[in-house]
């Protein structure tokens, strides 16, 4: 036990649980005083659905070390596949909390299956290349939501694309209507189903991290000629860790889109995956604790400057310069390593 | 006929993406980052040279040489601000900063100017139908068409030529090659880099005003949909190319406006990422862009 | 190093995490109306609170609204009478923003909502204040969605505290269309949509299905959409060579000034025929206004009636913020003016919570009958749709010149 404590990714591991389980208690208890703002208490489903987001994309980040600047796809693919199961089972599963579960995992089926065909030819493309292919598949993905339509009547499903020709018996529901998305969804993400998510993403994670197939892909990342000259097959393993990305973004996309009584396709498109890849950047590539509190301090960020009232995008603009320069300052870095140094001294 | 003008209104789309996607290209091929504020400089020179032209009454010629200066000291600005002191990090680091730049820009832009629209002034548009017209009016090349391209190609060789024969162009070949090796040949890394900030920003200020000439609507997020469009066309000429991005630009105007005209207004979108995906899968450094070869 | 760099970004956005929690976590206290609205006398005070897109690509409808709102408060302040207090969030068109502007608006102590500006974001807001109870009236989300509680159901139910300053989608397409067909404009149309819109889809759906009923054949439909608003060539085209002598618009004024550009340009001149989101155009900054000779729209508003109010209500406008107020603007005066009214004939008073004003506005909105620069004679039904009738213009010589 005591070798296991002293292993280092552990400990970490375990401090990043750790935080989010009392993070949870800690707020649960301050909602029951009564003490929290209508506001927070708003943003705690969001929230948790960026920071899943966020740990999903550093993984393939961070860990498969692969610029994707379209996750926010993937997120959509839940978020629409999610809803239309949570709406389609509404009369045969009455338990929200079950409904919930199932539309979770729908959604990051959905979108598990939709990053692997995206995978095949994006992980054959190195670098900036990758990068614009992903932002082309995300844009595809939004392009194609925008024109879907997807009805449920007696007689099953209905799909079609470009135009509503679903042809719904009486009683039907048109579930997705193109570009005006979903819209009356019962409201079903809870905080405490958004903080599991989050625990089982960060144990799914760091599990990858630690088998073989995550060794492999961070041997891929920091060389790949010298780990394909040992024989690690580079598609297949990078494959695994860009699907599994993908599914945690589908799980994500519909805990928040079940938080909302309308979602539409627009909400997914290339800024919220800059959004998404500005969390992991701030909190560090391959540093899930760190993806944790930028997507949760930037979540925030915004609405606690509403009273700069005109002038709160431009100063959320100039907090975000600012914290990157300061992250990556020289100087300020230098000033860290001597108090680190200090404080080792010290203890020893 | 109308396939014809089919891909002239493609080419006419395609020469406003070809003339942003010069500096994206520029920029990237030497400082090496995706400078993603270039659209948001786009649509500062197009304000720049809206306010002088329609609100002091400047003759356009000069509206457009003062939107060029002020987006220069622009961008020597920002590089100054917020590029520089970010050399040494990570390239996702200044990718991440030059977002922010983006926001702050857009941002200001409209404390600055508000969200109303602007109409741009046509200066560029002359005659009746402000185009030539051929076989008895059934073709029509706008003015502006003509002149953006022939601006495009102007700049498209002043850059080779600059790039190929002056000395601070061969500092920036060497740069975009290899920092290290070029600051031990006595070139300022730092200096070059900004420079290269410098013509692109100008640059941008020359797409802003041809971007908004032809399609005459500015508001403060004007640049940012074609700035996206034209990265992917830099992407898709090769990225770090010049005549690349030239090529990249053209193609996907004209395959936009085609997928439109034939397959789908809906779809048009989808089908030019599609395209573009093909595109890198067949030949992954794009069209005209240089096979990576990596060393052991 | 690279672990310094980590270790230090991590305590950063620690730092800042707490921080912000703490900053967004406490409960504000509610504020005794220690603004500067409050009169001396100690008159009543509501607060109304609203959303809408103060920046990115729908700034304009949300400063429209904002900027008009405050006019029609500062002019109601400076009555005897009942006092409003004015706060407005930027929600940046999006549903998630708006829910969290309209949670930071509960926690000002919101009494009655001005909704949502735009119609997704409003859709999101209004399954809040109905479960809230809080009383809303949006001056410009117009899709049905808004005011419906479950659409499935049959007959459908609505929200009974969720009304609106405009008309609904639906109602527009199919008024429209039949504008054109009694007028007999044209037995061709074309429709340009923008297809990732709401309110132009809302609207183009019903325009199609009354058209069709009507026998109006649609030669030309195409679409356009947020990445690719800037080129029509193609669309313009296709309602060319298809021979439609009318081309309809449902979409507001940016996009269609384009049009007007290239399809003159392109030497194409069919009748042109937009609905409320066209108003604005005329005074859009370096617009050539002959572009827009002979277009058609119905809007409830304009800007050159001579109108005493509307005359006031716009020298006034453009005197503080520049511009010449659009049907948006026009609304939300209406909404701030109709709350007026109806809190005054309900005796709101201060202290009331949102509760109970909730139900006293109900009450007065499904009975009322309000005139204002929208339309004379408005009234609710329990839907929370409102009944006026939408005036038909056409553009002569740079100018709305009404029809009958």
């Amino acid at each position: 036990m005591k070798n296991l404590l002293h292993n280092k990714n552990l400990r970490s591991q375990l401090l990043t649980y750790g935080f989010v389980i009392v993070a949870f208690a800690v707020l649960q208890l301050i909602a029951a005083g009564g003490g929290m703002s209508s506001s927070l208490k708003g943003m705690l489903v969001p929230i948790c659905a960026y920071v899943v987001m966020a740990v999903s994309l550093n993984l393939t980040v961070g860990v498969l070390g692969e610029l994707s600047l379209g996750h926010a796809g993937f997120m959509s693919v839940g978020a629409f596949m999610g809803v239309t199961a949570a709406i389609s089972l509404q009369s045969a599963v009455p338990a929200p909390g079950l409904r919930l579960f199932i539309a979770l995992v729908v959604g990051a089926v959905f979108a598990a299956v939709v990053g692997f065909l995206v995978g095949i030819p994006v992980l054959r493309l190195k670098g900036d290349y990758l990068a614009i292919v992903t932002l082309a598949f995300g844009e595809i993905i939004k392009s194609i939501f925008n024109n879907l339509y997807i009805g449920l009547d007696a007689r099953g499903f209905h799909v079609s694309l470009l135009q509503d020709r679903t042809n719904l018996e009486q009683g039907g529901r048109l579930i997705l209507g193109g570009p005006m998305g979903i819209s009356g969804i019962q409201k079903l993400s809870t905080f405490l189903a958004g903080v599991i998510l989050i625990l089982v993403c960060l144990f799914v994670i760091f599990n990858y991290v630690n088998s073989r197939t995550g060794r492999a892909v961070m041997a891929l990342r920091d060389n790949r000629i010298a780990a394909e000259s040992i024989g690690i097959s580079a598609t297949r393993h990078k494959m695994t860790a860009f699907v599994l990305s993908a599914a945690m973004a589908g799980a994500a996309g519909a805990l928040f889109a079940l938080n909302y009584s309308t979602v539409v396709p627009n909400k997914f498109d290339f800024n919220t995956s800059i959004l998404v890849l500005v969390f992991v950047v701030l909190g560090g590539l391959g540093n899930m604790f760190g993806s944790i509190l930028a997507a949760t301090a930037l979540t925030i960020l915004p609405e606690v400057l509403r009273e700069f009232q005109d002038y709160r995008m431009l100063i959320y603009a100039i907090v975000l310069i600012l914290v990157m320069l300061g992250t990556n300052n020289a100087k300020l870095r230098s000033l860290f390593e001597k108090l680190r140094r200090r404080r080792r001294e010290e203890q020893s | 006929m109308n396939f014809l003008n089919f891909l002239i209104s493609g080419v006419s789309l395609g020469s406003v993406y070809a003339i942003i996607a010069l500096g994206y290209t520029m920029v990237y091929g030497i400082a090496k980052m995706l400078n993603f504020a270039h659209g948001d400089v786009i649509m500062v020179g197009a304000y720049v040279c809206f306010f002088a032209i329609s609100r002091f009454s400047l003759p356009p010629l000069l509206g457009v040489l003062l939107a060029v200066l002020l987006c220069t000291v622009l961008g020597i600005v920002i590089e100054k601000l917020a590029y520089k002191p970010l050399r040494a990090a990570p390239s996702l680091a200044v990718l991440i900063t030059a977002i922010g730049v983006s926001y702050f820009l857009q941002n200001a832009a409209q404390l600055l100017w508000t969200s109303n629209p602007k109409v741009f002034p046509s200066f560029l548009h002359f005659g009746e139908t402000g185009g030539v017209e051929l076989f008895g009016g059934q073709l029509r090349i706008s003015y502006i068409t003509i002149v953006t391209i022939a601006v495009c190609v102007v700049i498209m060789l002043a850059l080779t030529a600059f790039t190929g024969n002056t000395k601070m162009g061969k500092a920036m070949r060497a740069c975009s090659e290899d920092k290290g090796a070029a600051q031990l040949m006595g070139i300022n890394v730092n200096t070059t880099i900004s420079v290269t900030f410098a013509i692109g920003s100008g640059l941008a200020a020359i797409a802003g005003v041809l971007l908004c000439s032809a399609y005459p609507t500015l508001v403060p997020t004007t640049g940012s949909m074609p700035g996206i469009k034209a990265f992917t066309a830099a992407v898709f000429g090769g990225i770090g190319s010049i005549p690349g991005a030239f090529l990249g630009g053209l193609l996907l105007g004209v395959i936009e406006i085609l997928a439109k005209a034939y397959i789908s207004t809906q779809l048009s979108d989808a089908i030019v990422f599609a395209v573009l995906i093909i595109v890198l899968l067949i030949k992954p450094s794009g069209l005209l862009g240089k096979p990576i070869n990596e060393k052991v | 190093m690279k672990k310094f760099h980590k270790t230090l970004a991590l305590a950063l956005s620690l730092a800042l995490c707490a921080l912000l929690l703490a900053a967004c976590g406490e409960t504000p206290a509610p504020q005794g109306g220690a603004q500067d609205s409050t009169p001396a006398d100690g008159a009543v005070v509501i607060k109304i609170g609203g959303t809408g897109p103060l920046t990115g690509g729908a700034a304009i409808y949300g400063n429209a609204v904002k900027n008009a709102a405050e006019i029609a408060v500062e002019e109601i302040n400076a009555m005897d009478g009942i006092h409003f207090e004015l706060k407005f969030e930027d929600d940046q068109h999006d549903a998630e923003k708006a829910v969290n502007a309209y949670n930071t608006l509960k926690d000002w102590g919101m009494q009655i909502s001005l909704g949502s500006v735009t119609s997704k974001p409003c859709e999101a807001t209004s399954a809040e204040t109905y479960a809230d109870r809080i009383f809303a009236l949006t001056p410009s989300a117009s899709s049905t969605a808004v005011i419906e509680l479950d659409a499935t159901a049959d007959p459908v139910t609505y929200k009974d505290n969720q009304f609106q300053m405009c008309f609904t989608d639906p109602n527009q397409g199919s008024a429209s269309a039949q504008y054109i067909y009694d007028k007999g404009l044209a037995s061709k149309v074309a429709v340009i949509w923008k297809n990732d819109d709401v309110y132009s889809m809302g609207i183009y759906n019903t325009f199609v299905a009354r058209a069709a009923e009507l026998g109006l054949e649609v030669v030309s439909d195409t679409t356009f959409a947020d990445g690719n608003d800037t080129d029509f060539s193609v669309q313009i085209a296709d309602a060319q060579s298809k021979g439609a002598e009318l081309v309809f618009l449902p979409m507001y004024y940016q996009p269609a000034s384009l049009i007007f550009n290239q399809a003159k340009a392109a030497g194409y001149a069919p009748a042109w025929f937009g609905v409320d989101g066209m108003d604005g155009i005329l005074t859009l900054d370096g617009f050539d206004t002959a572009l827009a000779e002979g277009v058609y729209l119905l809007t409830p508003f304009n800007a050159d009636s001579t109108d005493a109010r509307t005359v006031a209500f716009v020298d006034k406008y453009q005197e503080r913020f520049g511009d010449i107020p659009n049907q948006f603007a026009a609304d939300a005066y209406d909404c701030v003016y109709a709350y007026y009214q109806a809190c005054t004939a309900a005796g709101i008073t201060a202290d009331m919570s949102a509760e109970a004003v909730c139900e006293a506005m109900i009450a007065q909105f499904t009975t009322m009958s309000y005139d204002g620069l929208t339309g004379d004679g408005m009234t609710w039904d329990a839907t929370g749709a409102v009944t006026k009738s939408p005036k038909g213009m056409v553009i002569q010589n740079g100018a709305y010149v009404g029809l009958d």
